[in-house]
């Protein structure tokens, strides 16, 4: 769970990374050059993309069944449990589940696409297509936006918890406790006001 | 103080429990909870009826018998306190409050307020020791040099008192921070390296067999600990467990 979640992790800094570029004012030509890459390299297709798509995988099954074992550790519930703990870090499986849902949602509105030009219906291949496939999901589709920034503040509250979690999973250090705190913060903001703004900014901008 | 009192009451392991009224009167602020439980059952037993059963030993904090979810927070409202040294005037007259048995799976409950801890006797017995001979040349661990860091590192941790307030606090009923103490202690001393490896494992595979759940560090386990035992005894247990399978 733990290593699976720092995989991810990893992973959503480069996402975001690369969405953030389309941002740049030379109307999306470094988005498209960077998302044309990822999308016809045969490392990250064929190497990379296989890892994170078992990445994801693993991390929700695993998900499942951690739950399923911690329901079954205390079958007769409290009548009252008030214990000190934050929501978020009590709920992991509501904020994964709604990450499920957005994954399902995301992937409906950008890879399957794209795995159609590729294998089902396969197209030549159109290297300015990707910021133009973007700005058409976003803009002015008030319902999907909405949906993308909760699951982002979902998603951050996740990482944010996860972040220190899965650190302190594998065994490092608490003496930096305060230093995990401060990464997961720091971390989880990014991702979050990251994704937002790239969503916001192609809802409003075209 | 006069207080209503919600008691969860049931006759024996396999019967099903509920929650029973009771109101108590003329409570002083300076008792402890259980003497006010004490009070309550004189009334009961005047009164014909079946006192409520509940653990206790010490009564001073050093035991771990008492147990009790005390408006829903395992031992009581106050920070680092057993139930035994909780006192009443910690409430106020007209509260009501709830009281519940530690649940969990792997401390199943016996009568009423009391639960088989016997699980934590089980994993300690898996390996929450460090083997010595005994024949008449058993060398005092006091003779052994230990850096003063280690000492009261492994003694912070020696501090648990094995009640189990961290599996009934835990949403998950994990029992990683007492095991995690446990290991800890002796990890940090030259005697307890010995075995250190076989000893965590063992401990880990016995945990895992009594169906407690697994730590997704909400540190609910910590916040309740009426010794203060910290999460920092968890990242220790699974930096050792981590390490063990390394070896
Ligand atoms: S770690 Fe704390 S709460 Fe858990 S058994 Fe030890 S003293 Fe009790
Ligand atoms: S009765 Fe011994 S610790 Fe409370």
């Amino acid at each position: 769970m733990a290593l699976s979640g720092i995989f991810l992790m990893i992973f959503l800094l480069q996402h975001l990374a690369i969405n953030l570029t389309s941002l740049i004012p030379d109307n999306g030509e470094t988005f498209n050059t960077i998302s044309h890459f990822m999308g016809y390299n045969p490392i990250v297709q064929f190497v990379l993309q296989p890892i994170l798509i078992f990445g994801v995988c693993f991390h929700f099954v695993m998900g499942f069944i951690l739950e399923y074992q911690n329901r079954k550790a205390r079958v007769q519930k409290y009548i009252l449990h008030k214990t000190r703990s934050s929501w978020i870090s009590r709920n992991m499986i509501i904020s994964g589940l709604v990450i499920l849902a957005f994954l399902i949602l995301h992937f409906d509105d950008f890879w399957l696409p794209e795995i159609n030009d590729k294998y089902i219906n396969p197209v030549l291949p159109d290297p300015e297509k990707y910021f133009f496939h973007l700005q058409e999901q976003f803009y002015n589709q008030t319902y999907r936006t909405i949906f993308y920034c909760i699951s982002f503040v979902l998603l951050g509250l996740h990482l944010n918890h996860g972040l220190a979690s899965s650190f302190q999973s594998v065994g490092v250090s608490s003496a930096n406790k305060h230093i995990l705190k401060v990464a997961a913060n720091v971390y989880s903001i990014t991702i979050t006001v990251g994704f937002i703004s790239i969503a916001i900014f192609h809802y409003f901008i075209h | 103080m006069d207080l209503s009192l919600k008691i969860w009451r049931q006759k024996n392991k396999n019967e099903k429990g509920s929650m029973q009224d009771y109101s108590i009167k003329n409570i002083e602020p300076d008792m402890s909870f259980l003497e006010m439980l004490d009070v309550l059952n004189q009334q009961l037993i005047s009164g014909g009826e079946e006192p409520v059963a509940f653990d206790h030993d010490c009564r001073e904090g050093i035991c771990g018998s008492c147990s009790l979810v005390i408006n829903g927070a395992p031992h009581g409202p106050h920070k680092s306190t057993t139930t035994c040294q909780l006192h009443m005037r910690k409430f106020k007259s007209g509260d009501t409050i709830y009281i519940e048995p530690f649940r969990g799976s792997a401390f199943p409950i016996i009568k009423d307020l009391i639960v088989d801890r016997s699980s934590f006797d089980r994993i300690q017995q898996a390996g929450g020791y460090v083997s010595v001979n005994t024949s008449g040349n058993t060398v005092d661990a006091n003779a052994t040099p230990i850096p003063k860091p280690n000492a009261d590192e492994a003694f912070k941790s020696a501090a648990c008192i094995g009640c189990g307030a961290c599996v009934a606090a835990c949403k998950n009923s994990s029992a990683m921070l007492f095991v995690g103490a446990k290991v800890s202690q002796y990890a940090q001393l030259p005697q307890g390296k010995v075995e250190r490896t076989e000893r965590v494992k063992n401990m880990v595979v016995q945990m895992d067999k009594e169906g407690f759940g697994n730590c997704t560090n909400t540190g609910a386990c910590e916040a309740h600990c009426p010794k203060e035992i910290s999460l920092d005894n968890i990242v220790k247990l699974n930096r050792e467990y981590l390490n063990s399978k390394i070896k």
